[in-house]
């Protein structure tokens, strides 16, 4: 579902992200761990079709995202760091417009704003206007506007940054409920989120993978353990890096 | 065409939550009622002068409404243009990247030809209103005037101006793409269409083609025809050109910072 082979961003001398590789396969929820800095969001935004990458390919729903971006967008649902809202739109006018530029048929629109708002909880506010939400429904209302399209792929940039802990228990649950039908990409720099939510880590630093792994092949270790071992890691050899991971599609 | 109106509408509906398309077009409205009432002013006392004067020099043409009233106007109302359009196409641009939308925009299946053209049309709507608010006052001297203006030059001449502030909204959103900050959009934009508006004064000292190239590319120049009542295929094809060419350069400026 997703191939990402060896994305390289540079700025000038600076090297954002420095050789990423991974995959993802349908169904999973990856999480992409990382300390502040690591160049999460840059991947991500990579991978979203936002930026382009130096060098180095991606596939994402078997497209590549430099040179079929467009087949990408059409396949991919994204939050942001920050939700992309429009404060003087009201919730339901805010997912009706993003259905109509994810090129959502009009007769299906109503509907597919509802499913929306119904599987991320939201018809309490769905008349109000975006900027008089809550940072938790901020973040749900970007949800919804990530998955109304029914994206193959869902890229989520930390969705749970600042939000309180009833919050987060909320917006876990309506993830976990999206591997249902989707493949999740959750970058996050909270560890527990990866062990409660994700099927799979990918744990970046310094630009570089460090280390990916399927959670259940991590035996005893805990997650911090082994995260505590990767960011301390100078130059950071994927020494853990599993080695069916560029064969598995 | 379904997603350019998608963003067309999204556009307008901010414009007219937020107070700017009101204190834009207010302001543009009250100014233009001012010019009108000092034009009109001026008018009647050449008028009873004229009047005055008649007996000794029968058969004289006196003032009439179009020269006096509704050609200075319109031009007037170019002049104000330059300073309120920018106003409105500082935000279309830098307040999507600033708030963070911009990133929706660029990840949904847009292309950036269809994001521009979206954005360019949802200010043509709010135009359209200024316009034609002001279109108010040379139709009460067609109603009120005793003999009124000709019609066709009050037509035409209110296409003309209407023409030229889609070009001059053109103009303004691409200086608008090359950044982020509002202040920056607005005050480069006027700087723009203020220097495409006395593009044409070196005009009187040169000689020669240099001349004639200033001078067809101002937009008041190739307004001329138009107030006067021609309707040109020249002065059409400049506007036009301005526009495509505004939505060109934006659409690249934006590319530049993204990817196929």
């Amino acid at each position: 579902m997703i191939e990402v082979k060896n994305l390289v961003k540079r700025y000038g001398d600076y090297a954002a992200v420095s050789g990423v590789s991974f995959s993802a396969t349908k169904g999973e929820i990856v999480g992409f761990l990382g300390p502040n800095g690591a160049g999460k969001t840059t991947t991500i935004r990579m991978l979203a079709t936002y930026l382009p990458p130096t060098s180095g390919s991606a596939t994402v729903a078997g497209f590549d995202i430099v040179k079929q971006s467009d087949e990408v967008r059409r396949r991919i649902g994204y939050l942001p760091e920050t939700p992309p809202l429009y404060g003087e739109m009201t919730v339901n006018e805010y997912l009706l417009f993003v259905a109509r530029i994810k090129g959502i048929a009009t007769s299906d629109l109503a509907r597919a704003v509802s499913v929306a708002v119904e599987r991320c909880v939201l018809g309490d506010v769905r008349n109000k206007l975006c900027q008089h939400l809550s940072r938790g429904y901020r973040q749900r209302v970007g949800i919804a506007q990530a998955i109304i399209h029914d994206p193959e792929v869902i890229i989520l940039d930390e969705p749970t940054s600042g939000l309180d802990p009833k919050q987060i228990i909320d917006i876990r649950q309506t993830i976990k409920s999206l591997a249902e039908r989707h493949t999740v990409i959750l970058s996050t720099h909270i560890l527990p989120e990866v062990s409660m939510v994700c099927s799979k880590v990918v744990i970046i630093n310094r630009g570089k993978v460090a280390l990916v792994s399927q959670l259940s092949d991590l035996g005893t270790q805990s997650l911090e353990q082994v995260f505590i071992e990767c960011v301390s890691r100078e130059g950071s050899t994927a020494a853990f890096e599993e080695p069916s991971v560029a064969a598995s599609a | 065409m379904r997603n350019i109106m998608a963003i067309c509408r999204r556009e307008v509906l901010s414009f007219f939550v937020s107070p700017i398309a009101y204190v834009v077009i207010t302001g543009f409205v009250l100014l233009a009622g001012y010019f009108f009432f000092n034009l009109l002013s001026i008018f009647s006392v050449m008028f009873v002068r004229f009047q005055a004067m008649a007996s000794f020099n029968p058969g004289a043409e006196g003032p009439n409404l179009n020269q006096w009233v509704v050609e200075p106007f319109y031009f007037t109302l170019v002049i104000i243009l330059v300073f309120m359009i920018p106003v409105l196409t500082m935000r279309l641009l830098a307040e999507e990247r600033k708030r963070g939308t911009f990133e929706l925009l660029i990840t949904s299946p847009l292309s950036v030809t269809e994001i521009v053209l979206g954005k360019f049309l949802g200010v043509g709507v709010v135009l359209f209103v200024m316009c034609g608010l002001c279109f108010a006052f040379p139709l009460l001297l067609v109603y009120f005037g005793q003999p009124g203006p000709e019609l066709l030059p009050v037509l035409s001449g209110w296409f003309g101006l209407f023409l030229c502030s889609l070009a001059f909204a053109s103009i303004a959103l691409a200086v608008s793409a090359f950044t982020e900050n509002q202040v920056v959009a607005a005050v480069s934009g006027m700087v723009a269409l203020l220097l495409l508006y006395v593009i044409h004064s070196p005009a009187e000292a040169l000689e020669g083609t240099s001349a004639t190239v200033l001078k067809a590319l101002s937009p008041v120049l190739q307004m001329q025809d138009l107030v006067r009542g021609v309707v040109t295929l020249q002065s059409v094809a400049y506007f036009a050109l301005l526009i495509v060419l505004g939505i060109f350069l934006s659409q690249r400026a934006i590319d530049a910072q993204r990817f196929r």
